[in-house]
């Protein structure tokens, strides 16, 4: 397993900055910055999903590495699992699930918990526990 | 100008979770790990975000509309249902085999590690099943209100 540096400042500048997005896309748009939801307007239905909205979202996302790369002169480091058919997998259940259960980190995590929602509160607590047993076990039961 | 606004905040946010570290899936699954290779830092952008959102949303929903749409589109759903709590398990699987949620995913993509690419698609095959199965147990007409709900 990869060590990984604890970077409390530079996680807490990082988490503003979702927040200032977030804020923004409320005060223009008057929607939530949930990512699995914005991702879903990408799909049919459209009815009233706005996806151009959506589609532009997406693309500054994707902007972000390449402008973190411009100045930066690095490309963002990450370390991310080759393992396909684990990929694949996961894919699925973080699609899937977040569909289901109406949002992900950033639509229940943050948006939801900063509305003071008990329905994100309970979905928040609920991802935050499996994602830690899964990890516990795939680490310290089945790996190691 | 709308679309514009969607393409900063987008920007904003992939920053956010790169210079947060988010969108590195060691570091997450470091965070998920307290018995292993622990690294808290996500509780910091958890934090962060948080503390940024409760206050603006306090100062941006004070106005009846918002400055460029008709309406705020705020879930709607209260209820703490069967979906409120299967979803977000099964979420949280995905999430701790891959180290991967979706914003973190998407905003990887032009980085082009094989394992984001094999995942974007299978996590957008995942939205679409979960629609046709919320869709096919939804009578037509209700299925909007719950949609709008997705955050």
């Amino acid at each position: 397993m990869e060590i990984t540096q604890f970077t409390p400042l530079a996680s807490t500048i990082g988490g503003a900055l979702i927040g200032v997005a977030a804020v923004m896309l409320m005060a223009f748009s008057g929607r939530i910055a949930g990512i699995s939801g914005i991702l879903g307007r990408l799909l049919p239905p459209y009815a009233g999903a706005d996806p151009g909205g959506a589609v532009l979202f997406v693309l500054g996302l994707m902007a972000a590495p390449l402008l973190y790369a411009a100045v930066t002169g690095t490309s963002f480091a990450q370390t991310v699992s080759g393992n396909a058919s684990l990929m694949a997998v996961a894919g699925l259940l973080v699609g899937f699930g977040t569909a289901y259960g109406g949002g992900c980190t950033s639509g229940h995590g943050v948006c939801g918990l900063a509305r003071l929602s008990l329905r994100s509160l309970v979905a928040t607590s609920v991802f935050m526990a499996t994602a830690f047993a899964t990890v516990f076990v795939m680490r310290h039961v089945v790996g190691g | 100008m709308r679309l514009l606004v969607n393409a900063v905040a987008g920007l904003i946010f992939g920053l956010g979770l790169l210079i947060s570290g988010m969108a590195n899936p060691a570091k997450v699954q470091n965070f998920l790990d307290p018995a292993g290779t622990f690294d808290p830092s996500l509780i910091f952008v958890m934090l962060g975000a948080i503390a940024v959102t409760f206050a603006g949303y306090r100062l941006v929903l004070r106005p009846p509309r918002p400055i460029l749409a008709e309406r705020f589109l705020l879930p709607t759903l209260k209820e703490i249902d069967a979906r409120v709590i299967l979803g977000p398990a099964i979420f949280g699987i995905g999430w701790g085999l891959a180290g991967f949620c979706p914003g973190p995913a998407i905003t990887s993509l032009p980085l082009l590690a094989k394992g984001t690419l094999v995942f974007v698609p299978a996590m957008l095959a995942g939205i679409l099943l979960a629609r046709l199965l919320v869709q096919a147990r939804i009578p037509a007409g209700q299925a909007s209100s719950s949609e709008s709900s997705g955050a």
